[in-house]
Order: structure tokens, then sequence, then C-alpha cells
């Protein structure tokens, strides 16, 4: 199996989509799921990117990812033509998709990709959908047309105020689940530190929060345990009982820490994530 | 020299045997011929198999140590029952390739078998020779031998013989040692056959659990060339459950038979205070990174990274737990503790690998277990907080029970912890199977033929037996495909 790439475009600066062959996940996945793909068969590391869509009849697959360490890297140069090492999957529990309501679809970052396919359902099941998107800067700033095209509100924020208004998605957030009737579900997914505090937010309101996790993890199958998490005081293994999980039960400072594992990377991380920690943090 | 006196010994003892005067004293009194290993300082460096194997004249002088009983007591002690005692007579008399066509009689991989089994519980326990020196240790090193023949053959090796085409579709999910057994003798019965695995590379606990230094990966290897060229179609990337259900491959792609051989994946964790600190690894994911993502050539050709702990603790006393000690050696910790909470005599490694383990400088912690894991500000582990136990009543399984001894508490100096306490059995295709019945613990439940509840769908190895080992895997694995094989041909003629 040779699982080609057949589109390729760059979204930002450091956000690239590509359309991968993969026909028996194109068939198989549901909002929500992932895979595991490798760069290089016979040396690259294996990492989980979410189905960010899927042509079941063309057997491709939808990838969105951001290019943060070796291995997005060695992705984003793979030209059309060319291949990925391997794609194993889909993984992980699909979304529980039915008709909430209203659903507030909350994306930062990279976090839009996997949001997407999401919203997607939730709106096909008839729900009304309103998307809160934010990001450092505008050109961060991705897939706001497909949102637009398919919500029925959509607010974007920046930090710096260069697109939309100048916020953290917290304050939209705040003003959406005070309204009367309130929301019936959110859906927020983006970095850590993100969802940490838009799910203070809606537990002040009683808004049920649905969380994604992005838990570092090597087998995607719940065999290694790298990917633990406690949620409401258990165990659990983001890639076999997540990547969803209820945002007031998720224990998220403990998994900010164990995402420093590899300190390398927890530089990286830190640097990105900074300046919301302490933007957020001061309200 | 040392070898010519051997050669004369030898021939010394096949000329009496041939008269007729070879006597159990003087089999008695041919000393166990040890096994040559690497060095130990040298090889706490090296992934490099430590054991080296017997050379011939060795062997040949090892299985002039057997009797030859009338009885064998050592095939009961195998769970395959290999006709040992034949098998041992024909490397005595240097018929190598008759040794290994008895032993593959009964095990598709001696290879695998020889080097990992744990004999001393099992055929060697069993041992005349060794009862009568009350010691397993002094047995006919029946593993060993099984593994010379099998690494002479291996340079060379045929691909058996296929009957021609059923037309039957078998489907083998998991490429452990049971799968591989399972997906030979269908496939020799001319059955088309796929195996299905998750990973990239097939092969199960074998590549990625089990390291380089004990079993090489060219070994497995070979194994999965061989049924590659006997036809069987091998699938990597392919997760049974989510990129297609049992079902969908029984009802929708064809297949008539379903093999699920998915082992037992679900690293057990001892739920004390301090298990998501960073530096506290389920030994799964600490040998999964260092073998099958070769993470100690981080940055030199492989892309996963570890953490190499400078102290490490190492928390079981099963294979497992020595395995993920002597990788720590091998990753240049200064100090690997294995802290096991029984007495040494209770550990369930194997005793080789105890031994090897020691050699290497891991340091046995008996009677001890954690209490909690010290982390830093940062979330990082910081050191093990323990407590001395002592031995009480014997329970449940027989062996005496560790007892806490009050007011004992201490903390070993440690910034890295594994867990090695087992594993469960993956839920992923209890969830994703309805029908399929398990037992509490999640075991699948099947026949004495390894039949499962839904009809054409057949399981065995850890997924029924909970964690156990190779042999019994392939055991397993032989008679599911019996079973199988046996079921199509009905069907055909039905
Ligand atoms: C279920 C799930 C879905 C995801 N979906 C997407 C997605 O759609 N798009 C996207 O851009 N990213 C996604 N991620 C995150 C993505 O897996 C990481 O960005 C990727 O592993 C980085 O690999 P790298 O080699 O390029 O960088 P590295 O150099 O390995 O690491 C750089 C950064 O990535 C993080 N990271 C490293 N390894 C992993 C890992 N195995 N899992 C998660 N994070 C890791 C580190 O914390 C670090 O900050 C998802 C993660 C999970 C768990
Ligand atoms: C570190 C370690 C050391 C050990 N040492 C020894 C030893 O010295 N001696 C000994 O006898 N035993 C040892 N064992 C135990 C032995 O390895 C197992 O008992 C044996 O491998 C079980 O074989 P199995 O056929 O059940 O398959 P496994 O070897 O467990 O392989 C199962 C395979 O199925 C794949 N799989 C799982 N789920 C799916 C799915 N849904 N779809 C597709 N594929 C899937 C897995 O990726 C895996 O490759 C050790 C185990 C470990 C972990
Ligand atoms: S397969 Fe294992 S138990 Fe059987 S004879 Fe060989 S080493 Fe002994
Ligand atoms: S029990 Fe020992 S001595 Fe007797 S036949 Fe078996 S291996 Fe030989
Ligand atoms: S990634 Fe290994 S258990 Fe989840």
């Amino acid at each position: 199996m040779l699982y080609r790439i057949v589109a390729h475009k760059q979204l930002s600066d450091n956000v690239f989509q590509i359309d991968v062959d993969a026909p028996l996940v194109a068939r198989a996945r549901k909002a929500g799921q992932f895979v595991i793909v490798s760069s290089d068969a016979a040396s690259g590391e294996r990492i989980p990117l979410t189905v960010a869509g899927a042509d079941p009849e063309a057997g491709t697959i939808r990838l969105i990812f951001q290019r943060v360490g070796k291995t997005t890297a060695a992705m984003a140069d793979i030209p059309v033509g060319g291949a990925l090492g391997y794609v194993a999957g889909p993984l992980g529990r699909p979304t529980h998709i039915e008709k909430f309501g209203t659903v507030v679809c909350v994306g930062g970052g990279i976090g839009n990709a996997p949001l997407l396919a999401i919203a997607t359902a939730m709106k096909e099941a008839g729900n009304r959908v309103i998307t809160i998107l934010g990001a450092r800067t505008q050109e961060l700033v991705i897939l706001e047309d497909e949102f637009a095209g398919l919500s029925d509100d959509i607010i974007v924020v920046t930090d710096d105020g260069s697109h939309g208004r100048k916020a953290l998605v917290t304050e939209p957030l705040k003003e959406i689940c005070s309204r009367d009737p309130r929301p019936n579900l959110a859906v927020v997914i983006g970095p850590t530190i993100m969802m940490k505090f838009c799910c203070e937010v809606t537990k002040q309101f009683e808004v049920p929060t649905q969380v994604s996790l992005n838990t570092i993890m090597v087998d995607g199958t719940g065999m290694c345990g790298g990917c633990r998490v406690e949620v409401g005081g258990k165990t659990k293994f983001v890639c076999v009982d997540g990547p969803e999980f209820d945002g007031h039960q998720v224990n998220f400072d403990q998994m900010m820490r164990r995402m420093t594992a590899y300190k390398e990377l927890e530089k990286r991380e830190m640097e990105q994530y900074q300046k919301h920690r302490c933007k957020i943090g001061l309200k | 020299m040392i070898v010519d006196s051997q050669e004369r010994y030898l021939q010394e003892l096949l000329d009496k045997q041939a008269r007729g005067e070879l006597k159990a004293k003087d089999r008695y009194a041919i000393p166990p011929q040890d096994m040559p290993v690497q060095d130990g300082v040298e090889r706490r460096s090296n992934m490099s198999e430590v054991a080296l194997g017997y050379t011939a004249l060795q062997a040949r002088l090892e299985a002039m140590r057997c009797l030859g009983c009338a009885n064998a007591p050592c095939v009961e002690g195998c769970p395959v029952r290999i006709r040992i005692k034949d098998f041992v007579a024909e490397i005595a008399a240097g018929r190598f390739d008759h040794a290994l066509a008895i032993i593959k009689e009964n095990s598709l991989l001696p290879a695998v078998c020889g080097r990992v089994c744990p004999q001393e519980v099992q055929c060697q326990e069993r041992c005349t020779v060794g009862k009568k020196f009350k010691d397993p240790n002094m047995s006919v090193s029946i593993g060993r031998l099984e593994r010379f023949v099998a690494d002479l053959a291996s340079a060379g090796g045929q691909t058996p013989q296929v009957a021609p085409s059923t037309g039957k579709k078998v489907a083998v999910i998991g490429s452990g040692p049971g799968g591989i057994v399972v997906a030979a003798d269908t496939r020799r019965a001319g059955h088309e056959v796929t195996m299905f695995e998750a990973f990239h590379k097939p092969g199960g606990v074998k590549v990625y659990g089990i390291p380089e230094f004990r079993l090489p990966k060219k070994i497995v290897q070979e194994e999965i060339d061989v049924l590659e060229k006997m036809g069987v179609k091998i699938v990597c990337n392919y997760i049974v459950g989510r990129t297609r259900t049992i079902e969908q491959l029984m009802q929708e792609d064809g297949f008539d038979a379903v093999y699920v051989g998915v082992g037992a994946g679900l690293p057990k964790f001892m739920n004390i205070e301090g298990e998501y600190l960073v530096g506290v690894y389920s030994a799964n994911e600490y040998l999964t990174r260092t073998n099958l993502m070769k993470a100690y050539a981080f940055g030199q050709g492989a892309d996963t990274p570890i953490a190499a702990g400078k102290k490490v603790a190492v928390l079981g006393g099963g294979n497992v737990a020595m395995d993920a000690a002597r990788m720590a050696v091998r990753l240049g910790a200064e100090k690997v503790y294995l802290v096991y909470r029984r007495s040494e005599v209770e550990m369930p490694a194997r005793i080789e690998e105890v031994h090897h383990a020691k050699e290497e400088g891991v340091i046995f912690c008996t009677l001890q277990n954690p209490q909690r894991i010290l982390g830093s500000e940062d979330g990082h582990v910081v050191g093990m907080e323990c407590l001395r136990y002592e031995l009480g009543e014997p329970d449940e399984s027989g062996r005496r029970r560790p007892v806490a001894i009050k007011g004992s508490a201490f903390v070993l100096d440690v910034d890295t912890v594994i867990v090695a306490i087992g594993n469960g059995p993956n839920p992923l295709i209890e969830q994703t199977t309805p029908g399929l019945e398990f037992n509490k613990w999640g075991n699948i439940v099947v026949d004495e033929g390894c039949r499962t509840s839904m009809k054409g769908v057949y399981a065995g190895g850890d997924i029924v037996l909970g964690a156990a080992t190779i042999i019994l895997a392939m055991g397993q694995g032989r008679i599911a495909a019996k079973a199988i094989n046996a079921d199509l041909a009905a069907k055909k003629l039905s």
C-alpha cells in the first residue's frame, strides 16, 4: 500500500493541508477520529493527526497539520506524488453526534482542523452551530471560510487584533454562555491551556463541554499507556478511551506537565503557549 | 588445546556408546556445557545478543548428558510436546538436520523458543538429570540445544510446501507467535491467508517488546519472510475493529475464518500517587520506544525520543521487568534498581534473565514496594518512596504473601520509574465485536479447539490465556489452525 499524497496546500506560514491515499481509512473514519502517520516507514516517529475530512469515493483523507517538529516538517516537504511512510487508522472513538440544539464550537490554532469535521457533522445533525475561532494573529486563523460556510454565526478573535476582535476566545465564549437560552453543548479544541480556561468558563454556566486531547502517543491502540490522562479521578488512555472527554473532568494541569516530557519539545511548546497563558491568567 | 581434549572426550563417549558400555554414571559425569556469552561489561553498551550459542562440539557433549529416559518426563513439561529425547539423541549423533526435523514436527519457531522459553519451569524442570542433582540448572539444556540446531539451519531454511488452493480465505489478526503459526498451518492446507497487523512492522511482542539483545530481530524477520514466501499476505497498519471490523471481514470481505491473536497489550499501572509524573513509563512504552522505534539511535537515524534516565527503578519481577531493566542499562543509566515485592525465588522471570541482569549490574531490591512517586515542582520524577516487606502466610497463588513492615518507609533516589507489573487484554476487539464472548477479565472464551462463541472466529495466545508465553501462544495457534482446517474442509463438503 502506497500512501500517496494527491494534493498539497499551504494554509499559513506553518500550517499545511494534504490529501492522502488511504482508501480504507477514508471509508471507515468518522468525525473525531485520528490516524497515526509517519513520514518515513523505516525510522520515522509515529505521530497522531486528526482526519479533518475524507473522500470515500476517491479513497483519500485530508490531514491538516502544523509544522512543529521533525516529522511534521518532513511531511510538509513531501511533494504531490510523493508518499507518507504509513497511515494507520482510523483510531479513537468517534464524536458522539446528535441533535443537541445549539452547539458552540471553539477552535484555537491548529485545533480548527479537528474541529471542522465535528462542526460539519453537528450541523448535518440539525444543530445550530456557533463557531469561535481564535489565534495569535491573522495569518494563523485557518479554515475560516469553511467554518463561515457551515456556521449559523461565527466570531473570530486574535490576540493582537489583526483580524476580528482583539480578544481571547474565552471572552466571546462567556458572552454566548450568558445568553438565554444557554447553548446545549460546547466543543473546544485547541492548545491545552486554552481548553482549560474555556472549560472554566463553561463550567460556571453549566454548559456541558467536550474537549479533544492531544497527548503524546506512540502506538495509538492502547498498548503503551503513554497517552494516559486523569479524567474524573480515573486513568484514561486518550487513544482508545478518547480523544474526546468531558472537559469538566479532565486534569489539565497534570496533562500539561506530561506533555513536556521531552525537553526539546517542552521549550517549543512553552514558547508557543506562554503568551496565551499570561494573558488568560491575568483575567 | 582444550577443544582437542574435548573432542577426544566426545569420541571416547561415542565409542563407549557404540560398544553398548556407556552407563548413566558416565553421562552424569559429563559437565553441563556453559553457554558462551558476551562479556558482562562490554554488553552494557551494545544491543547485540548476549548469549552466543553452543558450538557443535558443546552441543554434542551436552546432548550426551541425556539419559534417553524410557518415559521421557521432559516431554510432558513441554506445552507443544516436542519429542525431546529423540531430537537430543540426533544431536549427540551429529545428525543436526534430523534433530531439526523432529523439533519442527511440533514447533515452527525453534530459534525463538530455544531462546525465550521458560525452560526451567517447563521441559527442563522435569528432566531426570536435573532431578538426580536436585538442581534444575543441572538438567539437560534442552532449550540451548534447540536453539543450536535452529540457528544452524536458519542460514538456508526451506519454504514449507503449500497444498493446492481451496478457494477459502483465512484472516489472521495480529502477527504474534500464535498468529504466525496459524498463518503457516492454514496456508499449508491451501487456504488464502491474510495477516493483519496494527503496527507498521509484523512480529508482535517479539519485535516491540523483547529486546534485540535477547532475541535478534533478524530471527523474527526470517519467520515473516518464510510466511511471505509461502504466499501469506501481510497487511500492516491495519487495526481490526477500527480499519475494518471482524463482521466486515466476514460479511463483506469474504473471509471464511478469522483467528484473533491480538495479545495482551494493555499495561497495568500501580494506581499510586505520582504515576502521571514525567519519567514514569509503562514497560510497554519504554520497550516499544527503544525496540520498535529504536529510540537509542534518536537523532542518528531514528526520530522517536526517550528520556534516558540516570537512575532508574523498574517495578516487577517478570521477563518484562528484566528486559526493561537491562534496556535501561544499555541506554546509559548509572543505577538501575529492580524493585520487587516478593523475594527472588518467587520471581516469574527466566533464571537466565535474572542471572544476566545481575551480571550487568542491575541492583535487586526484593521485598520492597513503592508507596508513591515523588515529583519536582515541574512534574518530573525525583524519587520513589518505598516500604520494606516480609513474607507472611501463603496466598491463593500458593506463594507467601508479602506483608509491609510498619515504619520501614524510605526514599529511593531515582529520576525514572518503569512499571512492569503486567498487561491486561486490549479492549478494542471486545468494544467492536458484538456477539463475541469475553470473560470478566476481558479474555476471549474458547473451547478446546480454540473456537470462540462466534461461528468461524477462533482465538488464541495472550488474548485468551492472559499474559502467558510464546510457546503457549504457538501451541494454541496450532490447535486453532487444526480446527480451522477441519471446519473449512467440512464446510466444503456440506
Ligand atoms: C488525537 C490527536 C490528534 C491530533 N491532531 C492533530 C492535527 O490534526 N493537526 C496537528 O497539527 N497536530 C495534531 N496533533 C498533534 C500532533 O500529533 C503533534 O503536533 C505531532 O506529533 C508533532 O510531531 P513532530 O515530530 O513534528 O514534532 P516533535 O518535534 O515531535 O514535537 C513538537 C511538539 O509536538 C508535541 N508532540 C510531540 N510528539 C507528540 C505526539 N506523539 N503526540 C502529540 N503531540 C506531540 C510536543 O509536545 C511538542 O510541542 C494531534 C495529537 C493528538 C493526540
Ligand atoms: C517485554 C516482554 C518480554 C517477554 N518475554 C518472554 C519470554 O522470555 N518468554 C516467553 O515465553 N514469553 C515472553 N513474553 C510473553 C510473550 O511475548 C507473549 O506471551 C506472546 O508474544 C503472546 O503471543 P500472541 O500470539 O498472543 O501475540 P503477541 O505477541 O502479543 O502479538 C499480538 C499482535 O497483535 C497486534 N494487534 C493487537 N491488536 C490488533 C488489532 N486490533 N488489529 C491488528 N493487530 C492487532 C499487536 O500489535 C501485536 O503485534 C514477554 C512479553 C513481553 C511484553
Ligand atoms: S519448546 Fe520450550 S518447553 Fe518445549 S522443549 Fe523447547 S524449550 Fe522446552
Ligand atoms: S528427562 Fe532429561 S534425561 Fe530424560 S530424556 Fe528428557 S532430557 Fe533426556
Ligand atoms: S498511544 Fe499508546 S496507549 Fe495510547
